[in-house]
């Protein structure tokens, strides 16, 4: 299979989108990646995007965008969308289907006033049967968390290790919607929204966007950037089972394994790891399917500051993440690629900069942990 | 669109939203591979089978997760998981909670209409009866 690289990204600048549509925080954030790979709207042969697009998706952004593409892709898996979309994009540049793929993320909850995320209401099977309790994200998320507690004695304090970490990468980005540092303390004594998960547990809800350029190896090799080369992929959707429910262990133990299998390298050569951080518990679930632990042995792994950069064994969201930085459009797997392709780059904050990364891991966990979602996995290559 | 609008337009569990209705909990198991499965299907998940029926459930279980939502001068808010006897794990919500609510606590199942027309199959604290 002929290589794809990460040739543009960029993360919208925007926090709060007052007066700015969703469609044109999409395109600008299309135009930021492009022009961070050199390239321009003319070069762009394949389009790819999720649900957060507006109208009908695929088609109205490239109405919007005046594109004419010949591969489109709108795998939707919520907020994970976007490593998928590295994935297949990776595929069709092999297939030879396109050349130069953009991926597009964009949203404005919190100018529109939404707290969090809203599952809508669609007809689907299953929905009276959750509507009628109408959980929000936060207690489905609290459910994970309640479980791996009791199943593994996993505690408040160290779920909250994942937010310090987050703070003390965060300090540095001058964008971050939350900068100050954060203590264990801080975290487990904040309001608790749904036990046991607390306020400093949840991510931030910001508005904003993102886009990446994945090409081909020989366009990639025609531009004046760092080469950075989409190594291995995995994917997975997981569910309740219809009743076999296990809400400790995610779609991650497929998609992770799978990356890591065609990658060809182990979680011990990771040098740096983008965690999909809606919660803090999101990130736990995660380090544990993809073997940076074994499973329930997450509470420890994460405590003492061992995601912190510069002082941990594995660095993780350099730029604050979700649970500091940015969430946009409550979905955070493009972010977790940006600022994995920044540290790939040593384009990092020199304060949060990996030395020598060159190899690094972004993973997804779209939809709800606790009931269907779809984990994503990429492993990415500085060449 | 009302979750009973959803509801009605999902023919497999029809027969579900008609027992909680009656105050019954009709547990939707396969005659050909026998396994129990929940939310209702037409065809069975497990087997794919399309031998479905209905029969009314213990309204036994016990507490898989939940979460907790506490409000100054409400009523503890509680989602969850529950594991029916019969071995489903279905989500819900525990009603009339007190302080000590917990994982592995047994809980019976109570009806409550809700105001979108369905009737929901929530569950209560039976610590002392099970």
């Amino acid at each position: 299979m002929s290589a794809a690289y990460i040739a543009g990204a960029y993360e919208h600048p925007t926090r709060k989108a007052d007066g700015i549509s969703v469609a044109q925080l999409h395109m600008q954030s299309a135009a930021g990646a492009l022009a961070d790979a050199g390239l321009s709207f003319d070069d762009v042969d394949g389009y790819f995007c999720a649900g957060d697009a507006p109208g009908l998706g695929a088609m109205s952004m490239l109405e919007y965008m005046n594109l004419n593409v010949h591969h489109v892709d709108s795998t939707e898996t919520g907020g994970s969308s976007y490593l998928i979309h590295v994935a297949h994009a990776a595929q069709a540049i092999a297939a030879g289907k396109c050349n130069v793929a953009l991926i597009t993320l964009a949203g404005r909850p919190r100018a529109a006033g939404l707290k969090s995320a809203k599952m809508p209401p669609s007809p689907t099977p299953d929905t009276p049967f959750e509507g009628l309790f109408a959980p929000s994200v936060v207690e489905m998320y609290g459910m994970v968390a309640a479980r791996h507690m009791y199943e593994f004695g996993t505690t408040s304090e160290q779920l909250a290790w994942i937010k310090v970490a987050a703070s003390h990468h965060a300090q540095h980005n001058d964008r971050a919607m939350l900068r100050n540092l954060v203590t264990v303390e801080d975290v487990v004594t904040s309001p608790l929204v749904a036990a046991p998960l607390h306020r400093l547990d949840c991510c931030v809800v910001s508005d904003g966007g993102g886009a990446l350029v994945v090409t081909s190896e020989a366009v990639a090799k025609s531009l004046n950037r760092p080469l950075v080369k989409v190594r291995g992929s995995g994917e997975a959707v997981k569910h309740p089972s219809a009743g076999r429910v296990d809400l400790t262990t995610s779609a991650g133990a497929i998609s992770g394994p799978r990356a890591f299998a065609e990658a060809g390298v182990t979680p011990a050569d990771i040098k740096y790891a983008s965690i999909y951080d809606s919660f803090t518990i999101t990130v736990l679930v995660a380090l544990e399917d993809l073997g940076f632990c074994a499973k329930g042995k997450g509470g420890a792994f994460v405590a003492d500051g061992n995601l912190i950069s510069g002082v941990g064994r594995l660095p993780f969201n350099t730029d604050g993440g979700g649970l500091c930085n940015n969430h946009p459009s409550n979905r955070g797997g493009m972010t977790k690629v940006i600022e994995a392709v920044r540290q790939l780059r040593g384009e990092a904050h020199p304060a949060v900069q990996v030395p020598g990364c060159d190899l690094a891991l972004a993973h997804g966990t779209g939809g709800s942990l606790a009931t269907r979602h779809g984990s994503a996995t990429l492993i990415l290559e500085r060449l | 669109m009302t979750l009973a609008d959803l509801a009605a337009v999902n023919f497999d569990a029809l027969p579900f939203w008609q027992g909680t209705e009656a105050g019954e909990f009709l547990l939707a198991r396969c005659e050909s591979c026998g396994e129990a499965h929940h939310y209702p299907r037409a065809l069975c998940p497990f087997c794919r089978s399309e031998a479905i029926r209905f029969s009314p459930a213990s309204g036994k279980g016990a507490i898989y997760s939940l979460a907790v939502t506490r409000t100054p001068g409400k009523p503890l808010r509680v989602v969850a998981y529950v594991t029916l006897a019969e071995g489903p794990t279905i989500m819900t919500q525990i009603v009339d909670a007190d302080e000590a609510v917990a994982i592995g606590d047994p809980v019976r199942v109570d009806f409550q209409k809700h105001p979108e027309g369905l009737t929901a199959a929530v569950f209560r604290l039976a610590r002392n009866t099970n």
